[in-house]
């Protein structure tokens, strides 16, 4: 049976099919993504001053990560164009380079971004052992200034085996600069450019910690609030160029033989899916980089 | 939008038709860069101090929700969709607001652990 309605307008909608559908698949995608927003705004106001990290991200890959989804929501409207216009050739190229957008983007999210913060330390010292760390945590000169304090000291983790072994009674961190030199306001977060670790070691005692983790989801309400979105964006975005490839297979010129008009209307239908992840991330980007 | 060239029997209409896609590209090249351009400026504010925390995150956002109009209007098309588009929109809007009121909510009246 012939899928009614792919090209031509349903009376009643006055649109095709697929329209109304990828509009309400949009919907309830609102309702996903706001259901995790506000999520994270309830632990994000509800978080102690100075429990709430901030600048954590790098913020010029953060940044080029945006440009390139921007780059492919116009690469994918230009395919879409060219289709209209009947440049299949066109089509083919802008498919091609908004494939490699998205592509680009999960590498760097997958490869770099994600590895780089599960591979980062942080301790949470106890309040009451918060004074005999003050040479890490600058929280008088915090505190003359009126900034909320620090209850972490973060950093390259040297004996991993002091995360699961109880015979080892202090991690060795080499400190974030925040930490080596914390009452130098040049080392205060946010940083545009991402600060490594120093050479300066700090030895913490557990019995001081009141607890430790990676920079992974439990490490805090922000990174949980972090790779939940993150994750699920990314998710959508792989979802997206799955599709982008299919139709750039020969599947796409076979369509296009036989019905171009059809295979435009396909690819509006996966570019306005696509444009909405673009939408998103352009709210993710400042919340979760900058702000 | 008109009808596509192949469906046109007539020559000129599918010149004009191709004209006006290709009206409609310059826009979405011009978007593309007002995106880029605001992705910068959205960076560079968050160095600047508006006073509060909370005042920068509203300026961020105000940038954010005009970047996201962008997209909305003109690479999704909303600005000429037909109306069933707009009503499904519309509900769509009211149960995020709804959804977003429940923190307001969980203010109002908050779990509080057990002493």
């Amino acid at each position: 049976m012939e899928i009614p309605y792919t090209v031509s307008t349903r009376p009643d909608t006055g649109l095709w099919n697929a329209k109304v559908g990828i509009w309400l698949f949009l919907a309830s995608e609102v309702m996903l993504f706001g259901g995790l927003f506000s999520a994270y705004i309830f632990l994000r106001l509800d978080a102690e001053p100075g429990m709430w990290p901030h600048g954590l991200l790098n913020v010029p890959v953060g940044t080029m990560n945006t440009a390139i989804l921007i780059a492919s929501s116009v690469t994918v409207v230009l395919a879409w164009a060219s289709l209209k216009m009947r440049r299949f050739t066109a089509y083919w190229w802008y498919m091609t380079m908004t494939i490699l957008c998205g592509v680009i983007f999960l590498v760097v999210k997958l490869a770099y971004e994600w590895p780089q913060k599960f591979d980062h330390f942080g301790a949470f010292i106890k309040k009451e052992a918060l004074e005999k760390y003050e040479p890490y945590l600058g929280n008088h000169h915090l505190e003359q200034k009126g900034l909320p304090p620090r209850r972490e000291i973060s950093g390259h983790l040297h004996n991993h085996a002091a995360m699961h072994d109880p015979n080892v009674k202090e991690f060795e961190v080499a400190l974030d600069p925040v930490n080596a030199d914390p009452t130098n306001p040049a080392n205060d977060r946010p940083h545009f450019f991402y600060k490594q670790p120093t050479d300066k070691i700090a030895k913490i005692e557990k019995e001081d910690v009141e607890y430790f983790s990676m920079f992974e989801p439990r490490h805090s309400a922000y990174f949980a609030s972090y790779f939940t979105i993150t994750g699920l964006h990314g998710l959508h975005v792989l979802g997206g160029v799955l599709v982008f490839i299919y139709f750039w297979l020969p599947v796409g010129s076979k369509l296009y033989k036989s019905n171009p008009e059809h295979l435009a209307n396909r690819v509006e239908v996966v570019g306005l899916f696509w444009h909405f992840v673009d939408l998103v991330w352009i709210f993710v980007f400042p919340l979760f980089y900058l702000l | 939008m008109n009808n596509p060239p192949d469906v046109s029997p007539d020559p000129s209409e599918h010149e004009e038709y191709a004209h006006n896609v290709q009206k409609h590209v310059r826009a979405y090249l011009m978007v593309g860069a007002t995106l880029l351009a605001f992705t910068a400026i959205t960076v560079a504010l968050s160095y600047v101090n508006f006073g509060t925390q909370k005042a920068n995150i509203a300026v961020a956002l105000l940038v954010a929700t005009f970047k996201a109009g962008l997209v909305a209007a003109i690479f999704m098309h909303l600005a000429a969709e037909k109306r069933l588009i707009y009503r499904v929109l519309i509900f769509t809007g009211l149960f995020v607001f709804a959804m977003f009121w429940l923190i307001y909510l969980a203010w109002y009246n908050p779990i509080v652990a057990p002493h």
